[in-house]
């Protein structure tokens, strides 16, 4: 039995994530039950024997990220899936991930927090856990797809990101589009790209474990392969030991960062809608950049000049694009399902080049397009 | 074929961490004469910890190893396992590391079944952190956060992992170390989730507290605990007071979750194969 390839079906935004992962060669995945993520689970349960892959519930949200970093150590690509809460209970291990630089990819289903929050209800409010759930410095990458068919490309790309750059990855969904059902394509597996962790190719006696190579990321021998060498926790040198040294310290935790940091061109992905002769720029990702999408259109029909750039990677966050939109429009609108965290993150890179205004909805229920093209009314009065 | 068990260490590691009169060296050395006359080949074992002064264990050894996050060993040992079942996994743990912040992944590894061995270096005190009480610290005796004598009852893992579904239980102690290799043999090679206890000493944190300061003096207490299971069974209430059962407890061949998963995936693949 072969994934399924080349056919076209009408799928629920977490069947597509399932779809996804699968083409990217996911061959483990650990959960624990949780609204609104489970049909990700399910799926796995379901479509991963005939693959020869490992389906595993755990004992709870820490077991299953453990498991999963174990699994990715031992040469399979592995996955998980759950929301706010769960999330939360895997953040001590996603660090451990980081630190030790083992791909996986744990997808977020958000719902409405904090706590047990609003879990049949969407929200966007876990973009700032995302980036610094776990403590101390490190790097993020954090996807956030707004379709269905995105979904399935986005799994894609956070399995590549995460085999390239040896680190886990955030894919960010909403309540929304976890479960609304859509048309998704699904590609040849020819058609895809698939990135496969680097091997050393250096002799097992020679081989420095945490030694980068130019691009900053040491290639990666899998548990079992007979390059024998320790993986920890702790701040470590190239041959994986624990260090104190102060040198040693400095450079691992420079290059965790660097290593997507200096990589952003490749990480970032958006798109621009409208932006050439825009004065107001829309901000938006997820399911709120659905909405945002009809907003400028409806905008234009009225003739205000309304344009969107459409966040898809949000970690690393598109400073540069956002730099220089500011220095083109007069005022920049964000619209999230939060408080404003994205909002203070593009004030940031406005450098005060023109005004940001945040459009924020945390009441459980999506933000629609006529509310925004209101709220851009409103400012340009102003 | 070299008869030594220096073979298995990471000698550029060397000298340990741990304070004189730890007895987590004794441990590891049953451990590896215990894989050397089973005679497994260095890329096939896999030695996972979690934290504390027991998880140092895996730094020093040359097998593929892995220090993970506090209480956490078995669940990436599980990873480990259900990603390549060929390798033979080991997860060394302390007794706060495994009973109480990794209670859950222990009887929940038992109740799998799955082909892990589990060895518990049961020093019954948070050494690391500095002598803080655990969950196998006796009742009545002192820990830095049991200042006025712990009310706590003590787990009985032993009792715990059996009664959740392990294939093989044993508790030894640092004091009889053939005993204890014979143990961590036998674990090794059951087929199954396998648990050895081994009672340990810290002189520093649990000694220095409960008036047994120097290791002749916590070896000689630990010697005096702990009560072989046959004697065990008929002692009083009253003369189980204080005192630890060793031996074996359980030994069962029942189905392995490795292979049980295997034969799911075996099913589907010739199910989907006759469509």
């Amino acid at each position: 039995m072969m994934v399924k390839e080349n056919f076209t079906k009408i799928l629920q935004g977490n069947e597509a994530c399932v779809e996804g992962a699968l083409l990217a060669g996911v061959r483990f995945f650990a959960g624990y039950p949780i609204t609104p993520a489970s049909e990700i689970a399910e799926g796995m349960a379901m479509r991963l024997p005939e693959l020869g892959g490992v389906f595993m519930q755990m004992e709870d949200e820490i077991a299953s990220m453990a498991a999963v970093i174990g699994a990715s150590l031992a040469g399979v690509k592995a996955m998980t899936a759950s929301s706010g809460p769960g999330i939360c209970l895997k953040m001590e291990n996603i660090g451990f991930a980081v630190i030790s630089e083992i791909p996986c990819v744990i997808v977020n289903a958000q719902r409405g927090g904090p706590s047990t929050g609003l879990p049949t209800k969407p929200s966007q409010g876990d973009v700032m856990q995302a980036r610094w759930g776990t403590h101390g410095d490190h790097p993020m990458i954090a996807l956030a797809p707004a379709e269905v068919d995105e979904i399935l490309h986005m799994t894609i790309k956070a399995i590549n990101f995460s085999e390239k750059y040896r680190t886990p990855v955030m894919l960010l969904l909403d309540e929304v589009i976890a479960h609304m059902r859509e048309k998704v394509n699904i590609p040849n597996r020819e058609e895809i790209e698939i990135i496969e962790r680097k091997k050393p190719t250096v002799s097992k006696e020679e081989y420095l474990p945490y030694k980068a190579e130019q691009d900053l990321i040491p290639p990666m021998a899998n548990f079992g392969s007979g390059y024998r060498y320790h993986v920890t926790g702790l701040v470590h040198n190239e041959k994986g030991y624990p260090t104190a040294n102060n040198n040693e310290i400095d450079q691992l935790l420079r290059r965790l960062t660097n290593k997507v940091e200096l990589n952003k061109k490749d990480i970032i992905i958006e798109e621009k809608y409208f932006l050439d002769d825009a004065k107001i720029a829309l901000i938006a990702y997820g399911s709120v950049a659905r909405a945002a999408q009809r907003t400028i259109k409806l905008a234009r029909e009225k003739g205000i000049k309304v344009g969107l750039l459409k966040l898809v990677t949000l970690w690393p966050f598109s400073d540069d694009t956002i730099k220089q939109l500011a220095g083109q429009v007069d005022l920049i609108l964000v619209a999230e399902m939060n408080l404003g965290q994205m909002a203070r993150e593009v004030q940031r890179a406005a450098e005060g080049r023109c005004r940001v205004v945040s459009y924020s909805r945390v009441d459980g229920e999506l933000i629609n397009p006529i509310e925004i093209l209101s709220k851009i009314e409103e400012e340009s009065k102003l | 074929m070299n008869n030594s068990i220096t073979q298995y260490f990471r000698k550029e590691m060397l000298p340990h961490i741990w304070c004189p009169g730890c007895g987590n060296g004794i441990v590891l050395g049953a451990i590896l004469r215990a894989i050397h006359s089973i005679g497994w080949e260095k890329d096939e074992i896999v030695m996972i910890s979690g934290i504390g002064c027991s998880s140092r264990i895996t730094g020093y050894v040359d097998f593929n190893t892995m220090n993970t996050t506090h209480g956490r060993a078995l669940p990436f040992a599980t990873g480990i396992k259900m990603a390549n079942p060929g390798l033979k996994v080991i997860a060394v743990m302390g007794d706060g590391d495994c009973a109480a912040i990794g209670g859950n992944h222990f009887i929940h590894s038992a109740r799998r079944n799955i082909d892990l061995t589990a060895i518990i270096i049961n020093n019954m005190i948070y050494g690391m952190t500095g002598g803080q009480y655990s969950p196998l610290t006796p009742t009545g005796k002192y820990g830095t956060t049991a200042p006025y004598g712990n009310i706590d009852q003590s787990f009985d893992l032993a009792a715990l992992a059996s009664s959740a579904g392990a294939s093989y239980v044993a508790r030894s102690n640092i004091f009889d170390v053939n005993q204890t290799t014979r143990f961590i043999k036998k674990a090794l090679l059951k087929k199954g989730f396998s648990v050895v206890e081994v009672i340990s000493d810290c002189p520093i944190s649990f000694g220095r507290i409960n008036q047994l300061r120097t290791p002749m003096q916590m070896l000689e207490w630990i010697k005096s605990v702990s009560i072989p299971i046959k004697i065990w069974e008929k002692f009083s209430e009253e003369e189980k007071e204080g005192k630890i059962p060793t031996g074996e407890f359980l030994d069962i061949n029942i189905p392995e979750y490795s292979e049980r998963y295997q034969n799911i995936c075996l099913r589907m693949q010739q199910e989907k194969g006759r469509k």
